[in-house]
Order: C-alpha cells, then structure tokens, then sequence
C-alpha cells in the first residue's frame, strides 16, 4: 500500500460528514449505510422504499463519478473467492443484528452521543484488529 | 419528490466521500485494521473529519421541531445495551477484519463494475435477510414496540 492518504482522508471523511447532515436535516434520518439497504432487502412501505433506493444510487454515482474524473477506482483484495462470500454474510448478519454499521454507529450515533452506538463501535473495531491479526500474521 | 432529490445527493456525497479519502479499497482499511503490519492511520482521519461535522452539527439540527422536509426526525428508539448489539458488531467485525469491506464503501464500490464487489455485496444482501429471518422467529407475538427494521 501506498502512503496513508490523511489529506484526502480529513476531506472525506468531511463530505461524509456533510452528507449525514443534509440527510438529516431534510429527510430527518440517519445516513446509516447497513440500515437504509436493509429498510430494503426486508420490504418497508413504497415511499420509503424511494428515498432509500435513491441514496443508494447517489452513493454509487458518487463513487463513479469521482472513477471517471480521476480515470479509475483502485481496489485491492485481502479476501478472494469463498473467503469474500463468508466475510460478506457476515458483515450483513451482524450489522442487522445489531442495528448498524461503521456510518451508523461510528459516524451518526457517536454524534448523537449514544452509548449503543460508541459499544458497537469500539467492539467491531476491536474484533476486526484481532481478525485481521490472525489472518495475516497468525495463519499465514 | 423533494425529499429523493436530497437522499439522492446526501447519497452522492457519501459515495464521493467515500472515494475521495480511499475507504472503498479495502486496502486502505485493512492497513489501519493491522496493528502489527505497517499502519495506516487514513481511516482515522476519515472518522475525525465525519465526526468534526457531525458532533457540533447533529444537536443543532436535532434542536429543531421537525426537518424541512418531513414531518418528524426517525432516530432509532432503543436505548439499552443488548446482546444482539454487542454480539452483532462482532460478526460484522469478523466479516469487516477478513474483507476490509463494511457496507458503505462495499455498494460504493459497485461503481467500480468489479465481479469481487458484487460477490461481496450479494453475500451481504443475503446476510442480512437471513438475520431478518432470525429477528422475526426470536421476537415474539407479544412485541409491540415499533420497530423500523434496522434504523441505523
């Protein structure tokens, strides 16, 4: 990997900051990314199924569209194959289970001071350190 | 339709966020995930700059009677610690510590028409579901709480 990107780190964290915001001031809700697509894969009533659907277009037209400025959207893989399957049923799993996800919890309940939130925070954060330390220097 | 049109952009702002600080390349979250390997502090900073606009800028939107655009604000109703909440973040820690992948950036990362993105995201999909299955044989009759199905 190259250098960290603390720069451009502060910068996005900023518009994702920004973009919580706008969501709740206008819509009145949380810009949780694990919530809004379950609110779709579980049905949901028709005019909240929109907004939904159309925050989800809007995150990956975000993406795109800073992929087409800057020529390309570099991705690389830890997990491949079975293991990315695994690792992504698990993400979907865990973050309904527990009501949320990294902009949930860490960036939208942290902000609204919400003791559930700081606990989910600090132990997704403390699993995923000791997964990644037994995936990469224990198993390896 | 004024309310899809702001959803539509907080979502692009998101996504754009997203790929500004490199948080879609699981790469960049992994290195601040590996303590003992060569960290990258990057996904800290992130957190910092989200958090310097939404820490002072939350109570202020939530001090008003309703948002601009809707009749009241939908926050998540529960309050107390629980055990789905503790034992759910840490599957999705698991999930998160073996793919570098958490949801925002996995369906961002969708922009980029990569085979292992939508692999990752359809297994979400499915977690998901499954975990509704679960939710609804554990809760019983009795419940009466409104329940949004996953506020968050």
């Amino acid at each position: 990997m190259t250098e960290p990107n603390l720069i451009g780190g502060l910068i996005g964290g900023g518009l994702i900051g920004l973009a919580s915001l706008l969501l709740l001031a206008v819509n009145g809700r949380i810009a949780g990314i694990s919530g809004i697509l379950s609110g779709l894969v579980t049905g949901g009533m028709p005019g909240d199924r929109l907004w939904r659907s159309a925050f989800l277009a809007g995150l990956v037209a975000g993406a795109g569209a800073y992929a087409l400025v800057r020529g390309g959207l570099p991705l690389h893989f830890q997990a491949q194959g079975l293991w990315l399957i695994l690792a992504g049923l698990l993400v979907g799993f865990g973050t309904r289970i527990s009501s949320g996800c990294t902009s949930g919890h860490g960036v939208c309940g942290l902000a609204r001071r919400s003791p559930r939130s700081l606990l989910a925070t600090m132990t997704f954060i403390f699993v995923a350190v000791i997964t990644v330390f037994l995936y990469r220097h224990v198993f390896r | 339709m004024k309310t899809v049109a702001s959803s539509l952009l907080s979502g692009f702002i998101f996504g754009l966020g997203l790929a500004v600080s490199q948080m879609i390349d699981p790469a960049r979250v992994i290195g601040f995930l590996d303590v003992a390997g060569r960290w990258d502090a990057t996904l800290l900073f992130v957190m910092g700059g989200a958090l310097a606009v939404t820490v002072p800028g939350f109570p202020v939107i939530l001090s008003r009677p309703h948002p601009l655009l809707a009749p009241k604000f939908s926050l998540p109703a529960k309050t107390e610690i629980d055990r789905p909440l503790i034992i759910g973040a840490a599957i999705f820690g698991v999930g998160w510590g073996l793919a570098g992948f958490c949801p925002g950036p996995a369906l961002a990362a969708l922009a980029s028409l990569s085979p292992s993105v939508v692999l990752f995201v359809a297994a979400m999909i499915a977690g998901q579901w499954l975990a509704s299955r679960v939710e609804l044989r554990s809760r019983g009759a009795s419940q009466t709480v409104c329940d949004d199905g996953g506020q968050l």
